[in-house]
């Protein structure tokens, strides 16, 4: 692969609203787990006769996503339909949005290696999504397929990236972005699996320092952050394997096959689709009024940048510690009530991220959701801080309350688990450690640092490790002088 | 009345059967040889009468796509009951297994 | 004599003082349709069973209550077959549809249920109500009362009859460029198309959506009213119906003409209008004035346009509404198609008539890129001018008058080889359709022994000043229990 080549890439993002009922009927909007075929009404099923109703929840999540993603909202909105014969289809055309979207003209920022990305919004808009095929074994393949309705019409929010990433890498840290966005907002479950957050491709080559776009190829079926790193990356190759050969690079859109990890052609240009869009005669369209608009805006929760920006100049956390705890907006309200409650923000942040997150991640559960309220771990970190439980002991004593429930503190009082710090205790101790182990103590005293930690171990395990390891260090220093 | 500048000729239409078959394929509407043929002229004499527009004076005139002058019609976020899967499937020439059968996508 | 010769508010008299009941009523009405429909057509299928069951129901909450249910109680009543009948098979006249069951009622239909009114069956219609004259339904002619080798009018052919034979006390049908307007007045019956958005779309299976409208057919100005009153009103299963309050259309029937100024658009009369239609509207004019009217000659000058227009905007709609006709969740199946592409060909190639694959043919065409801003942007701005002439002569004029139909029924296989022919039989109602405003086609007169509809145009969600003009040129025209002779002279063979 040259380096003559640059990739010009943009996203289009397809977000299911996490709305009570679909898009334009009562049906529920939470489609998975049911019986095929048993959440459809006349309406989503595209029986003749019936009309849809736009469900205003959907209308205002798009609007307050489109805030969120700095964009402009119209005062003037309407439908348009999207005609095209699919099975999944049961009107024969999508209702979406043409001309005249919801919203235009918004960014993003997002990270990546370290270095923040700036990539424009084009559009947000709302539409429907359409039911779900199932077929025996491979589409093109099988006999025949069979269609399932029950997610026909459930809200779906397009977000359209303009063509400003540059590199593979950088899809997946937009992606994540935005999906954090989406989560930060309660407008999307975020689950790349079950399909309620997609994302197709569309990538391009360009000579470096040209200006001039390359044939467009669309890359859609990538369903993780990975296989769209992947797919990208092939097709980057793919691409400027064929332009340094001279040929040309066929407009079509390409679907990626994580089975072969490679794009396969789909439908070129001159079998694209013609939509017929016109204006969705069944929905009167929308005004939307810039007090209320004003209003969504003034109460947009605070975004992820935002809140990690804080987390670090008022708790003086390191970037990584605010990035792992500003990834959901539950996990930062807990660490904030764990401040709250007494504990130092640093060392809250150093025993939520270390011991409590990996805890977490485990058991597959979000730290907002986990049996250790906030206050019990901020008297946790406040008796570790205080010297008055070892980091060792703390750490086993949050395992077990993680499991059972039960409070820490509880737990170390009942259990006697209290450090010790008694002075005397401690120097017993240390002369059975150093009678029992007089190699480690005379090669401490030669010069060897590491000898010294042995010692400590020996003491922290003799006494089932409450002595005040600190403490502990100090009194075998004192006790084996060095020359 | 003033002729719209603008307009594009909209007089003697004429549909080649490719045309025709193309207006087919999109509507999915199979038409054999013959109907193409016979719909072909029809559109044409159709499509010349309706030509008219472009005599139209809409040059400062916006478009119309609904009348009543309606806005920010919306239902609330509320669930209603819907059908049974097997009043759903009532009408389907095929099913199985609470899904819908069509025949092979290509 | 039949009690279907009656009007509703008689047969109300007559059902509340005991005279008849709701079952003789339904009865009499079935025995008009097994006498006469054979040759007429005009039902699809019937619901006898189910209406007979209705009707005993009537009966006997009519004898156990002291309240009031309302004229339209115990009432027969039949439904064009675009009008979705849960548990009853509805068709839209076209093959793509047999078979096909609603799970659900239309609005319009289960308001009727509500108020007590029978359903008797469905009627025929012109194929997804495209067409003028009743031919293009898939399955069956229907011929005009008056004249049996003459069409009905369309689309809501089936509609006009079995009002005009007694085969229904008030019918409902649809208009999408004067589908109900046209029949009503070719088959001498007062049919309303009221503005867009007065009556719920729901359940209507959709021609052009935003041209469609629900109305009721009736053989009186009166009986039109009570049904429109019992259908009109918001509905939140139809998003583009009206919030206005309805009502009134009754009261207004009475209310005269006295004071009122009425305008003759001077480009209607233009159109072609033959001498005996005109012989028939020039008396109604007098008899206007001589009520205390005054007439006006006012202009509308998009109208050369607006049949071009209307033939761009509604295949347009037609092209993406009739998309869901795919034969997948409902319809006669597949055939033995190879594949999915073939199944769509197969059971839509199968599914629809010559007129209906013209419009999708056309729709699609002009909704095709490179062709949408020539021909469907140009009709929306067309639109917009004729919806403009009409808002400016209505603040000159109370309501417009004109003849529904330049000709009075033409006959049957006439202007079935040309499509243009008959898309001009629409030219004075579909105007109507593309601003969105009210109308009305009361019968005024004969023709050549034919029935001669005069149309009342009225402003946007203004009916009461439609029924105004047309319960007056009613009352003096006073031919409403005319029966169409053909039906009389049946009834005298047997």
């Amino acid at each position: 692969m040259s380096d003559r080549w640059e990739a010009v890439i943009g996203l289009e993002v397809h977000a299911q609203l996490l709305t009570q009922s679909k898009m334009f009927c009562g049906c529920r909007a939470q489609y998975l787990g049911r019986p095929p075929n048993s959440n459809t009404c006349p309406v989503c099923l595209g029986l003749p006769g019936t009309l849809p109703v736009m469900n205003r929840a959907a209308v205002e999540m798009t609007i307050r996503t489109a805030l969120a993603l700095g964009c402009e909202i119209p005062e003037f909105t309407k439908f348009d339909r999207k005609n095209y014969f699919y099975p999944d289809l049961p009107k024969g055309y999508q209702i979406s949005q043409y001309d005249l979207p919801l919203s235009r003209n918004g960014c993003l920022e997002f990270e990546v290696g370290g270095r923040v990305v700036r990539a424009g919004i084009t559009r947000v808009h709302l539409e429907e999504d359409a039911g779900t095929l199932h077929h025996a074994g491979e589409i093109h393949t099988s006999a025949f397929s069979l269609v399932d309705l029950n997610r026909a019409g459930v809200p779906l929010m397009e977000i359209v990236g303009e063509p400003d990433l540059r590199r593979p890498e950088e899809a997946p840290a937009y992606l994540a972005a935005l999906r954090q966005t989406l989560m930060y907002l309660g407008v999307n479950d975020g689950n790349m699996e079950e399909g309620s957050l997609r994302c197709d491709a569309n990538i391009s080559l360009r000579e470096r320092g040209s200006s001039e776009l390359g044939a467009k190829v669309e890359v859609k079926n990538m369903n993780s952050f990975r296989s769209i790193q992947r797919a990208l990356e092939f097709e980057l190759e793919r691409q400027s394997d064929l332009l340094d050969q001279g040929r040309t690079i066929a407009q079509e859109t390409r679907g990626w096959s994580e089975l072969e990890q490679v794009t396969v052609s789909q439908r070129s240009k001159e079998e694209a689709q013609e939509y017929r869009y016109f204006p969705e005669p069944d929905l009167p369209p929308l005004r939307v009024a810039r007090d209320y608009v004003e209003r969504l805006r003034s109460e947009l929760p605070e975004l992820p940048r935002a809140k990690r920006r804080r987390l670090v100049e008022a708790y003086s956390l390191s970037e990584d510690q605010a990035r792992v705890i500003s990834e959901s907006p539950a996990d930062a309200a807990y660490f904030e009530a764990v401040v709250a409650a007494g504990a130092e923000p640093r060392s809250a942040a150093n025993w939520q991220v270390q011991n409590l997150q990996a805890l977490c991640n485990a058991a597959k559960m979000r730290v907002a959701d986990c049996r250790i309220p906030p206050a019990a771990l901020a008297e946790l970190v406040r008796l570790v801080d205080q010297d008055r439980v070892s980091g060792a002991v703390a750490k086993e004593v949050l395992a077990e309350c993680f499991a059972s429930g039960e409070a820490p503190a509880h737990l170390i009082a009942s259990r006697g688990l209290s450090q010790v710090s008694d002075e005397e205790q401690l120097k017993q101790l240390v002369e059975q450690a150093v009678a029992a182990n007089p190699k480690a103590a005379s090669d401490y005293q030669a010069g060897n640092d590491k000898a010294l930690n042995s010692l400590v171990g020996s003491v922290m395990q003799a006494s089932r490790g409450k002595a005040n390891s600190k403490m502990v260090g100090e009194l075998l220093r004192a006790r084996l002088p060095r020359g | 009345m003033v002729a719209d500048e603008n307009a594009p000729e909209l007089k003697a239409s004429v549909f080649e059967p490719a045309q025709v078959a193309h207006l087919s394929r999109l509507a999915r509407l199979g038409l054999t040889e013959s109907e193409l043929r016979e719909l072909g002229g029809q559109l044409a004499d159709i499509v010349n009468a309706v030509g008219r527009l472009a005599q139209a004076p809409t040059d400062q005139v916006d478009p119309t796509a609904q009348v009543g002058g309606l806005y920010n019609v919306m239902r609330e976020d509320v669930v209603v009951d819907g059908l049974s899967q097997e009043e759903a499937l009532v009408n389907a020439p095929s099913h199985e297994a609470g899904l819908i059968r069509v025949p092979a996508i290509q | 004599m039949t009690l279907l010769d009656l009007s509703i508010a008689e047969m109300a008299r007559g059902l509340r003082a005991r005279e008849f009941s709701s079952l003789e009523l339904v009865d009499a009405a079935y025995r008009e349709i097994e006498r006469f429909d054979g040759e007429l057509g005009a039902f699809l299928r019937t619901t006898k069973d189910q209406a007979r069951a209705t009707a005993l129901q009537c009966d006997s909450e009519l004898a156990g209550s002291a309240e009031d249910p309302g004229d339209l109680f115990g009432i027969p009543v039949a439904y064009k077959d675009v009008l979705c009948t849960k548990g009853v098979e509805t068709t839209a006249a076209s093959r793509i549809l047999t078979g096909f069951v609603p799970p659900y009622d239309a609005t319009v239909v289960a308001r009727l249920g509500r108020r007590g009114a029978i359903g008797l069956g469905k009627l025929n219609c012109d194929e997804f109500a495209m067409g003028s004259s009743n031919e293009n339904s898939a399955f069956q002619e229907t011929r005009n009362p008056w004249a049996r080798d003459r069409v009905p009018g369309g689309s809501s052919g089936g509609s006009a009859v079995a009002v005009a034979a007694r085969m229904a006390a008030a019918t409902l049908g649809s208009d999408t460029g004067g589908s109900i307007r046209l029949p009503a007045s070719f088959c001498g019956v007062v049919g309303v198309k009221p503005s867009y958005g007065r009556v719920s779309r729901y359940g209507l299976i959709a021609f052009a959506s935003s041209l469609d409208q629900v109305g009721p057919l009736a053989k009186t100005v009166d009986d039109a009213a009570l049904v429109l009153e019992a259908i009109a009103g918001n509905d939140p299963h139809d998003a583009t119906s009206s919030a206005a309050t309805t009502g009134g259309y009754r009261a207004a029937c009475l209310r005269g003409v006295s004071g009122l100024k009425v305008g003759i658009p001077k480009e209607y009369l233009a159109m072609g209008v033959e001498p005996g239609v005109r012989a028939v509207f020039d008396r109604a004019v007098a008899w206007l004035e001589g009520a205390g009217a005054r007439v006006v000659e006012v202009s509308l000058p998009s109208t050369e346009y607006a049949l071009a227009a209307y033939y761009v905007i509604a295949p347009a709609e037609v092209s993406s509404n009739l998309a869901r006709m795919d034969g997948v969740r409902f319809g006669p199946g597949f055939g033995d198609a190879a594949n999915l592409g073939e199944a769509y060909e197969h059971a839509r190639h199968q599914g629809f008539g010559p007129e209906v694959r013209r419009r999708i043919a056309l729709g699609t065409y002009v909704l095709s890129s490179g062709y949408y801003d020539a021909y469907y942007l140009r009709a929306q701005k067309v639109r917009t001018l004729v919806a403009q002439d009409f808002e400016r002569v209505f603040g000159e004029v109370d309501c417009l008058i004109s003849p529904t139909a330049p000709t009075a029924a033409f006959r049957i296989g006439e202007r079935v080889a040309d499509p243009l022919a008959m898309y001009a039989t629409d030219l004075l109602t579909l105007p109507a359709n593309l601003a969105g405003i009210s109308g009305i086609s009361v019968p005024a007169g004969y023709s050549d022994s034919l029935p001669v509809g005069l149309q009342v145009l009225g402003p946007y969600l203004g009916e009461e000043t439609c029924f105004q003009v047309a319960a007056t040129v009613e009352a003096a025209a006073d031919i409403w229990r005319d029966r169409p002779g053909a039906v009389a002279a049946a009834r005298e063979l047997r």
